[in-house]
């Protein structure tokens, strides 16, 4: 028998990880969309979700370290894949098309290393922006907390790069969770032929709902829409 | 009785060193109601009757039960239709004047031997591994004794179908033999027979996927659109959980 580490690292190993971190980052996703919506409510609500998260000291710090970790194994196992696929097909096909059916090949499911690749290399950029981007200083309740709301609103009201760009790879996101979060469920064992068609179905529309909720943010402050939220520091 | 002019895109390849081309040949007269390996049987014959060498291919039942046939057939493994094997696709199936390109199933783990003869004993090599139930030989036990319910027999038998063509390799993105794997451990870990070594096969079986060189399973379901026999990628899923239940 295999120990429990050389099992991880068997072909049905990683599948079942990646599905595992591929689900705890889509729960991630949506708390963080949570988040950001927060910027559409009472104009200091997004900087009490900061200060709220800022107040939880080491527990922060355990998440941030926990969810970088996820992260990365998502990646690296995703990217590994991708690898060995190369290897076991060193000559490709001249003519290759998918006979359909069952099959579950299509943008989606054939793009999931690129929007993987691109989603991993935004979150470098996404977290220099905003978890290490300079922060003015506001007072709420009398203490003193990070602005975050107010970077948020001036990198996107300020630049078309940003706000396009971050619409741009949210659209990617949604496309790998369109096959991702149906995968994940069905390299966790999923196996009823209803229960998969359901979870397709679900896969799909929450894939949707995040892509069109995270790049909603970055183009409603781009046209206009920061001065209504912001509230604050607005002409 | 219509005949038509089929235009054919085939891989020719000498030996496993060789870096094969595609070489094209024109055939008048197909009779629709040909088999696709009859088409290929009456190219052969022309080419023989030139003195050049046969395009070589694997065959044997030609009634699709024996696995034997497997060609990439516009980029599709057995050709156009669902659950149908090449020996059993029609030429029907196709237009005067169409081009048809042909390839031999391309993974690393299945070397090309000839032209569209590819290896596959990998797949005997994931059999050796756990592919079987252990029985002690001597007088044939009754066969009714152990009861298998009927639900369960017919799952298993879903299961057996598989006739290890390798359909499911050819048209992985990713080459994996995870449906054939998947199958043949469900077949027999779904029987009380399979029960004694159940985890060890399921074990051994994935291990030999691995070291065979076939690649990972992305959940494309490709296998299960291009089977034969239609084995459902559900067989997948088992072996995954059996994996589970074998590490626990």
């Amino acid at each position: 028998m295999p120990s429990f580490t050389e099992a991880l690292q068997s072909q049905v190993g990683r599948k079942i990880l990646t599905g595992l971190t591929g689900i705890f980052l889509v729960l991630f996703i949506i708390f963080h969309l949570g988040g950001n919506l927060a910027i559409l409510g009472e104009p200091d609500a997004m900087n009490r979700y900061s200060m709220f998260l800022h107040d939880m000291g080491p527990l922060l710090w355990i998440a941030r370290i926990g969810l970088l970790a996820v992260f990365v194994i998502h990646a690296w196992l995703g990217i590994s894949i991708w690898l060995r696929k190369r290897k076991a097909r060193p000559n490709n096909y001249a003519v290759y098309s998918s006979k359909g059916g069952p099959s579950k090949q299509g943008l989606s499911s054939r793009s999931m290393a690129f929007t993987g690749v691109v989603l991993l290399i935004f979150v470098i950029f996404h977290i220099n922006t905003f978890a290490l981007g300079e922060t003015q200083t506001v007072m709420i309740d009398g203490q003193e907390t990070h602005d975050i709301k107010s970077l948020v609103i001036d990198t996107f009201e300020n630049s078309a790069l940003y706000a396009f760009g971050y619409a741009f790879v949210m659209l990617l996101l949604g496309t790998h969770l369109g096959h991702g979060i149906w995968s994940a469920f069905t390299s966790l064992t999923l196996s009823s032929k209803k229960a998969s068609a359901v979870v397709y179905t679900i896969g799909v529309l929450l894939a949707i709902v995040l892509a069109v909720g995270f790049l909603f943010i970055p183009l409603y402050i781009y046209f206009g829409g920061g001065c209504d939220a912001a509230l604050i520091n607005c002409n | 009785m219509s005949t038509m002019t089929i235009n054919l895109k085939i891989w020719r390849q000498k030996n496993s060193n060789d870096p094969g081309h595609f070489e094209d040949y024109k055939l008048d007269d197909v009779n629709e109601h040909m088999s696709f390996l009859e088409m290929l049987d009456v190219l052969n014959e022309n080419l023989i009757k030139e003195g050049t060498d046969p395009v070589e291919f694997d065959y044997d039942c030609r009634e699709g039960i024996c696995g034997s046939c497997n060609l990439v057939i516009n980029g599709r493994a057995h050709g156009p239709k669902h659950m149908t094997a090449v020996c059993q696709l029609h030429m029907r199936e196709y237009n005067n004047g169409d081009t048809i390109v042909i390839e031999p199933p391309r993974a690393a783990a299945f070397p090309v031997i000839k032209d569209l003869v590819v290896d596959r004993s990998a797949f005997d090599r994931i059999i050796e591994a756990g592919g079987y139930v252990s029985v002690k030989t001597g007088a044939a036990p009754e066969a009714n004794l152990i009861p298998v319910p009927q639900d369960t027999s017919n799952i298993a038998f879903d299961y057996a179908t598989c006739i290890g063509c390798g359909a499911c390799v050819a048209a992985c993105p990713n080459s994996s033999a995870s449906l054939f794997t998947g199958a043949k451990i469900a077949h027999l870990n779904s029987l009380p027979q399979g029960q004694p070594e159940r985890d060890k096969r399921t074990i051994a079986m994935v291990n030999q996927m691995e070291k065979e060189g076939f690649g990972d399973c992305s959940n494309f379901a490709e296998c299960e659109a291009v089977c034969p026999v239609g084995i459902s990628i559900a067989s997948i899923a088992e072996m995954r959980k059996d994996y589970v239940k074998a590490i626990f």
